[in-house]
């Protein structure tokens, strides 16, 4: 364990704004999918990065958790390499890159390629917890159709781009049917991580600090992406092999090499990249 | 008579444990996790049941104490900072010997299903006794689970809650230092 900062609270929260967020987390896990206002706290991160998750992260963290973040699946970014040092510091937990010896995971806008455990928690940071927003502006009528489940709506804008397209034009935040019951935003994962959110064996948190909600997936729960019988859910993937690992089955990043134009495609999974390099794996760029 | 005052032995790090291990049980069904187990607890609460409540419950929230626990009311009033309500109807957490009459309870609405009550019931044993089934969310198969202590029409008056969803009630049962939760979404037979 590290040294923890003195003069702050274990995991920066106070302990009643801990129980609240607490209380919410159990009403969540037990109506899957299901938004649960809460009180958000004022944070010292400001709203994008990541203050939904880091207060879920901050009501679940113990001693013992080994914590891993990812930013667009990459653990190097400013904004994951700033949260798990807040974490390290205020709560004194040991953080990890490596997928399979993290407790808690906390993640903004991927799933990891590696499949997660029983003994995870995959904590997502939400910009937009409402489904339904794009399509309806006012909450209170949401929350009616929600409770009415009555989700015809969006059937109907995803129809209008099949008509319009041949497929649904949603390559992010691909909306999704919880357990038979509620429309869920995913949070912008890209539409390729979807499958893996049913029956995940890890339990999945989702916490937006501006939109003050919090939900759940509790593991082994299905999770059907919305779509239609002549028209299945389709997940893309960019065609071609990762060139560093030579995956052909990871989500792809393409990034610009030179200044000529030259690109590569690279798994955004840096952690999974990495392994795949390190057991000998090799892509024609590497 | 004077009131104990002793709580968790590390208020901060004791009530993560607790959380974490109640967080589990409403994530797997029937899973059970031990509690509370250097708790002085009030003579008539069971480890596991003081530990929940010293974690979830505040002047943010509200709990109903079974009259079969009156001498836990000056501990909880202490510890949690709130003054238990006369009315079980309104309460967001109920503390029980028995499983309570489920419909007299708080189930929620249908726009904040969330706003119902969870039951903490003290029961005789968990692992042992009655044999259940359960199938729902958190369970990749059903499940088995035993416990001692819930009434012979449990499945039944399960049964007539689970249907309210996604409204209804939430159990965590403790016995001794050891606790279950069974989530509104399951779907129980047996017994
Ligand atoms: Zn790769």
């Amino acid at each position: 364990m590290n040294e923890i900062l003195q003069g702050y609270n274990f995991a920066y929260l106070d302990e009643q704004t801990k129980r609240m967020l607490r209380r919410a987390l159990l009403k969540a896990v037990a109506i899957p999918g299901h938004q649960i206002p809460f009180g958000s706290r004022e944070m010292p991160l400001p709203y994008g990065w990541g203050t939904g998750g880091i207060q879920v992260t901050a009501a679940v963290l113990g001693p013992n958790d080994v914590l891993k973040v990812i930013d667009q699946g990459a653990d190097d970014t400013t904004n994951a390499v700033s949260i798990r040092r807040f974490f390290a510091k205020t709560a004194g937990v040991a953080t990890t890159t490596d997928t399979a010896t993290a407790t808690i995971i906390q993640t903004r806008h991927r799933i990891p390629e590696f499949p997660l455990s029983e003994n995870q928690i995959l904590v997502y940071q939400v910009p937009q917890p409402e489904p339904l927003s794009k399509l309806e502006p006012s909450r209170g009528e949401t929350r009616r159709m929600h409770a009415l489940a009555e989700y015809g709506s969006m059937h109907v804008r995803l129809y209008e781009d099949i008509t319009r397209f041949g497929h649904v034009a949603i390559s992010y935040d691909y909306p999704v049917m919880v357990g038979g019951r509620y429309l869920m935003a995913p949070s912008p994962i890209p539409a390729f991580d979807n499958p893996k959110l049913h029956m995940m064996p890890a339990l999945q948190l989702f916490g937006a600090g501006r939109e003050k909600r919090i939900y759940a997936i509790p593991p082994y729960t299905n999770v059907r992406s919305l779509d239609f019988d002549d028209h299945p859910f389709c997940a893309g993937r960019a065609p071609h092999p990762c060139g560093l690992c030579g995956s052909e089955t990871s989500y792809l990043d393409e990034v610009v090499v030179d200044n000529k134009g030259g690109r590569l495609f690279v798994c955004s999974d840096t952690d999974y990249c990495e392994t795949r390099r390190a057991a000998g794996h090799v892509g024609a760029d590497a | 008579m004077p009131v104990a005052l002793v709580g968790f032995a590390d208020p901060v790090l004791d009530a993560q444990a607790c959380f974490r291990a109640v967080l589990d049980a409403m994530a797997r069904p029937g899973s059970i996790h031990q509690v509370g187990g250097t708790l002085v607890a009030p003579a008539s609460l069971c480890p596991a049941a003081a530990a929940v409540v010293l974690a979830l419950v505040d002047g943010e929230t509200s709990i109903f104490i079974d009259p079969a626990f009156a001498d836990a009311a000056d501990w909880v009033r202490f510890h949690c900072g709130v003054a238990p309500t006369p009315d079980a109807s309104v309460a967001a957490f109920v503390l029980a010997p028995d499983l309570p009459d489920l419909r007299s309870l708080s189930c929620g609405s249908d726009e904040g299903p969330e706003d119902s009550a969870t039951v903490i019931v003290q029961v005789a044993a968990l692992g042992e006794g009655a044999v259940y089934t359960m199938m729902g969310p958190g369970l990749q198969y059903p499940r088995t689970f035993r416990a001692t202590g819930l009434p012979v029409d449990f499945v039944a008056r399960w049964a007539e809650n689970h249907k309210l969803f996604p409204r209804g009630i939430d159990l965590i049962l403790c016995a001794g230092d050891r606790l279950a939760a069974l989530p509104r979404s399951l779907s129980i037979t047996g017994g």
